[in-house]
């Protein structure tokens, strides 16, 4: 059973998101890999811990920086890597393709991904990925039982949990509530740099989306304080406040 | 000249940098109020493979080098110096002596638990009498047939009590010959004739362990001295040379905590309707701790860097303990006057990290026994100026 597990390199969830020259400016930022993929990588590592899986490869496309969010997986467990040399302008059906045509190549039996990246917040490559494919597709998994040539996975549902019994092979992508992913073991990181790593140029794919423009959100505003009012005085202030100002949306 | 670390380097300062906050951040302050040795964190660092960082494989380390491990001791004492210390004395003083001074079989015997962090270990060297003044020993070892009986008492020894494997100097010789009359061994808990005496009640560092050890006709097989017998002088030049890259790691680990939560603090406190951070009595201060914890790294680093490349490093690790100690004290003191009121109370960690910082003045040798080491590379017309 192989396992393929998708990563992206993304800014630090802590990184401040500054605008230059209308493009989001990556100076001084530290990357990471996307915490929903270290997830998908963890789930990878612990189906081959329980010898449920034989080999774990991980793949990511983008440029040479992304070759540390390979690094990062190989010296938590994962056996190899795979590095698409892709332009970081491409959207998210390019960067679909390029992941596709790996995937045909390696014909592996489950696909893992995080179900989101912490960047863009697209949510849409792994789904496009078994789309292209023609694979079935489950995702923001929490849990995951493999038998028989199944995947039986939990996920998360409106007021409650949905449990799909996948046949394999299958892209599952995953919630961060799956696992805890552990940290790259000190063996690990002094062996990762002799775990293989291939590179290869990514399948030619033109965007279908067209980035026009990025803006920031506008500053928080300032709140309000309600003082010198008895509380049931200051309650019916700050109801009003929420109702008419802010505009929540009452259910 | 290249200041960069390898992808490798990197990738562990990040790894020991994230496990520092979520693992080790967490209980500093409760341990640090409960003054006791936690157990469960050591074990989680062990579980990172951090305790046998300078092990070479072959004995169950990872052998990933010097300048890895004070990365290590920095990061973790950035959140708890007490953890911090607790991993130097580990590893600059027992597994360190055991790797350089002991034989195959010694290092057979002994490394690969101390690696995995199964077991740890600890070094005794000071005594009531004899503390920076190390040909002053009086712990003494007697040869006896095939063993050596152990009189004496150690104290202030970090790790103590919770340490399975300590590497003990005793007096071998005659007294007067102070450079030659010593010699160092192993000693393993539960020995009989080796017990504990009081635990240390501490300004600082109070969650790492402090005792007394007292030996009481403790005989030891004599397989378990390391080296020759008298050398122990010569032995602890360089063990105490080795470890004061580990305590300067810890010092400037618990300086760039405190910066952090004082340059965090100045950014979010507001008076007079700003940030205080826009005054210049604070930002200059900011900028100052800075400069001096970069300095310090620098220095720390490249003891680190000379270890691993072979080249001696005496007086550079003097002015690497020296400098990276006092600069934790004026960072820490400073954090504490950014923090105010905060600072003071122990709500807020910079509170606990003054106090830590004061140790890292006194022990692995004095600054001013660093600074007298220091003189002495002089007198002897070393300088450090063409020594890259």
């Amino acid at each position: 059973m192989k396992v393929l597990v998708c990563v992206k390199q993304t800014f630090d969830t802590e990184a401040k998101i500054e605008l230059k020259d209308g493009k989001i400016s990556d100076a001084g930022i530290n990357l990471i890999m996307n915490p929903y993929d270290e997830v998908a990588v963890e789930g990878g590592i612990q189906l081959k811990e329980k010898k449920l899986a034989d080999e774990v490869v991980v793949v990511s496309a983008g440029s040479d920086k992304a070759m540390d969010a390979i690094r990062t997986a190989l010296a938590m467990g994962a056996d190899r890597g795979i590095l698409v040399k892709q332009d970081t302008a491409a959207d998210e059906y390019a960067r679909a393709v390029a992941l596709a045509a790996v995937m045909k190549e390696e014909n592996p039996d489950i696909i893992l991904a995080g179900h989101v990246a912490a960047d863009d917040g697209s949510s849409q490559v792994p789904t496009r990925i078994a789309e292209i494919l023609g694979l079935p597709h489950v995702n923001v998994i929490t849990n995951l039982e493999l038998a028989d040539g199944k995947a039986v996975c939990t996920s998360e549902a409106d007021g409650g949990t949905l449990v799909t019994e996948v046949s394999l092979p299958a892209v599952i992508s995953c919630q961060v509530s799956w696992n805890e992913p552990r940290y790259p073991s000190m063996k690990g990181i002094m062996q990762a740099k002799k775990k293989p790593v291939a590179t290869v140029d990514a399948a030619a794919a033109d965007n279908k989306v067209a980035i026009l423009e990025y803006s920031l959100p506008p500053a928080k505003s300032a709140g309000i304080k309600i003082e010198d009012a008895e509380p049931a005085e200051a309650a019916a202030k700050l109801a009003d406040w929420m109702k008419n100002t802010v505009k929540v949306e009452v259910k | 000249m290249d200041f960069g670390l390898t992808d490798e380097q990197k990738m562990f300062k990040r790894t020991f940098s994230d496990f520092s906050d979520e693992q080790v951040a967490p209980g500093a302050a409760e341990r640090d109020e409960k003054e006791e040795f936690d157990m469960e964190c050591w074990k989680k660092m062990a579980d990172l493979g951090l305790a046998g960082l300078i092990v070479p494989e072959e004995y169950g380390g990872t052998n990933a080098g010097a300048l890895v491990y004070v990365m290590a001791v920095e990061e973790i004492s950035r959140n708890c110096a007490s953890m911090g210390v607790t991993l130097s004395a580990h590893e600059s003083l027992c597994v360190w002596p055991i790797l350089h001074l002991g034989n195959e079989e010694q290092k057979q015997r002994w490394l690969p638990k101390l690696a995995s962090g199964e077991h740890l270990g600890a070094l005794a060297l000071t005594e009531p009498g004899a503390g920076s003044d190390v040909g002053a020993t009086a712990t003494t070892a007697v040869k006896d047939g095939n063993e050596y009986v152990l009189n004496g008492t150690k104290i202030f020894i970090t790790n103590a009590y919770y340490a399975d494997v300590y590497v003990v100097l005793a007096r071998t010789g005659a007294k007067e010959a102070k450079h030659g009359n010593s010699s160092y061994f192993v000693v393993e808990k539960g020995t009989p004739g080796f017990t504990f005496g009081k635990k240390e009640k501490k300004m600082g560092i109070k969650s790492s362990s402090t005792y007394e050890l007292v030996f009481e006709d403790c005989r030891i097989p004599a397989e378990n001295l390391l080296g020759n017998e008298g050398d122990g002088f010569k032995q602890t030049m360089h063990v105490l040379n080795g470890g004061r890259a580990g305590i300067a790691a810890q010092a400037l680990g618990i300086a760039e905590g405190a910066f952090r939560h004082a340059l965090a603090h100045a950014l979010e406190r507001q008076q007079f309707g700003k940030p205080i951070f826009v005054n210049q009595a604070v930002s200059f201060k900011l900028a100052d701790m800075a400069m001096k914890i970069q300095a310090a790294r620098n220095l720390v680093y490249e003891v680190a860097w000379r270890e691993d490349a072979g080249l001696s490093y005496q007086m550079q690790g003097a002015f690497a303990k020296c400098y990276a100690s006092d600069v934790a004290m004026q960072v820490t003191t400073e954090a504490v006057q950014v923090l105010g009121g905060y600072g003071y109370t122990r709500e807020y960690p910079v509170e606990r990290m003054m106090r830590d910082a004061k140790i890292t003045q006194i022990y692995e040798g004095t600054n001013e026994i660093q600074r007298l080491t220091i003189a002495n590379c002089l007198k002897r017309g070393e300088t450090s100026n063409y020594d890259y």
